[in-house]
C-alpha cells in the first residue's frame, strides 16, 4: 500500500470528513488520494489561515476537519492558531510537509525549516515528526489524541519520510 | 445609516439563523443589540468570518449568515474564490461596507475608494452578488434567505460605530452554546 493511501485510509477511519489543503510537491499524492474518497469533502484554500477558518466552521458544523499544508506557511497562521483554534479550544490535525530538511534541494526552504519546531513549541502545539515511513503507524493515535484534547496538533513529514523529492 | 442601525433593523431576521459575526465592534454591537446562542462572535482573527461561515455552511444544512466588513474581506480576499468555487446554497455573506476600518478608528479602506467588492466577488465567480444601500438591507437579506441560493450582499453604508461594551463571555462558552444551537 502506498504511503498516500495509508494516510488517507487513516483520515477516513478517524472520521475526518472535511479537509482543506494548500499544496506542496511532497503532499501531491495525498491530495490526489483525498480527492478520490467520497467520505472526505476537499475544499482547497488560497492561504493556510483561511483554511483554518474553514476547518473551524466545519468542526462547529459537526464534521471533523484537517488541514494539509507546508511548514513555510506556519508564520502566517500563528495569529489564527492562537486567537481562533486555541482560544476557542478547537481540534485541528495539521499534516505538514516539513520542507528544508535533509535532502532539500532548495536553500530558501531551510530558512523556515530552522524556525518550524521552535514556533510550534512556542505556540505549545503538540508536534510529531515523521522521519521514517514506519512512523506513519502513529497517525491514528495522533488523530485520536487531537480530537480528545481539542487542540491543534502538528505532524511534520520530512523528505526522508516521503522518500525524497 | 451606520452599521449598528443596520444590525438593529435586521436583528429580527437574524434571530432564528446561524450567524457568524466579524471581529471587534460588529460583534460587540450584535451582542448588545440581540445576543443569541445562534450567534458566533469572533473575538480575534481578523478576516476569517467568511471562511468560518463557509466551513459551517458546507458541513451542515441550516442557513448561515456571515456578517463581515469591507476591511475584513480585504484582509482575506482569497476567501471570495473559495466561496465561489464551493457553492453552499445555505450561505449568505453580508458585507457591511462602510468604507472604513471601524474598530481601529475609522481609517479609510480601499473599498471606500476605487475598489468595488461586489465586482471583485463577481470576478471571483460568485453567481449571486447584490449591492444595496443600507436602508434596503433587511429586504435584500430576507430575499436571499428565501431564495436559498448562495448570496453575497454588499451593503453600502456610512462609517461610524455605536459605543457598546466589550464581550466578556468566555470563547469556549460562545463556541459551546453555538455548537449546541447548530445541533438543535
Amino acid at each position: 500500500m502506498s504511503i498516500d493511501t495509508r494516510i488517507t485510509d487513516d483520515l477516513v477511519a478517524s472520521k475526518i470528513e472535511f479537509v482543506t489543503t494548500v499544496p506542496c510537491k511532497q503532499l501531491a499524492g495525498v491530495i490526489d488520494e483525498i480527492d478520490r474518497r467520497p467520505e472526505i469533502a476537499h475544499v482547497p484554500s488560497n492561504k493556510e489561515d483561511e483554511g483554518m477558518g474553514l476547518c473551524a466552521g466545519a468542526w462547529m458544523g459537526g464534521k471533523r476537519p484537517a488541514i494539509i499544508m507546508q511548514n513555510t506557511a506556519l508564520g502566517v497562521t500563528l495569529n489564527t492558531l492562537a486567537t481562533l483554534t486555541q482560544f476557542y479550544r478547537m481540534p485541528l490535525p495539521m499534516l505538514i510537509s516539513y520542507r528544508g530538511e535533509l535532502g532539500e534541494p532548495v536553500a530558501c526552504q531551510v530558512e523556515m525549516a530552522v524556525h518550524t519546531k521552535a514556533l510550534l513549541a512556542q505556540m505549545h502545539i503538540p508536534t510529531y515528526h515523521f522521519h521514517h515511513q514506519a512512523d506513519v503507524a502513529e497517525l491514528p493515535k495522533i488523530l485520536e489524541f487531537t480530537f480528545m484534547c481539542n487542540k491543534p496538533v502538528a505532524i511534520l513529514t520530512d523528505a526522508s519520510f516521503w522518500g525524497g523529492y | 445609516m451606520i452599521r449598528s442601525e443596520i444590525l438593529k433593523e435586521i436583528a429580527p431576521i437574524l434571530r432564528d439563523e446561524l450567524v457568524v459575526c466579524n471581529i471587534g465592534i460588529p460583534s460587540q454591537e450584535l451582542h448588545a443589540i440581540d445576543d443569541q446562542p445562534t450567534n458566533f462572535y469572533m473575538l480575534g482573527t481578523m478576516g476569517l468570518a467568511s471562511s468560518i461561515g463557509l466551513g459551517l455552511a458546507l458541513a451542515q444544512p441550516k442557513p448561515v449568515v456571515v456578517i463581515d466588513g469591507d476591511g475584513s474581506v480585504l484582509t482575506n480576499l482569497g476567501t471570495l474564490p473559495t466561496i465561489a468555487n464551493n457553492v453552499a446554497d445555505n450561505y449568505i455573506l453580508l458585507i457591511i461596507d462602510n468604507g472604513s476600518y471601524g474598530s481601529t478608528g475609522d481609517q479609510p479602506t480601499y473599498a471606500g475608494r476605487k475598489t468595488s467588492l461586489a465586482k471583485v466577488a463577481e470576478a471571483c465567480g460568485c453567481e449571486r452578488v447584490i449591492e444595496c444601500q443600507a436602508e434596503d438591507t433587511g429586504r435584500v437579506l430576507q430575499e436571499a434567505l428565501d431564495a436559498r441560493k448562495m448570496t453575497v450582499i454588499v451593503c453600502k453604508c456610512e462609517s461610524g460605530n455605536a459605543k457598546m461594551p466589550v464581550i466578556t463571555m468566555d470563547p469556549v462558552v460562545i463556541r459551546d452554546r453555538f455548537m449546541k444551537a447548530v445541533q438543535a
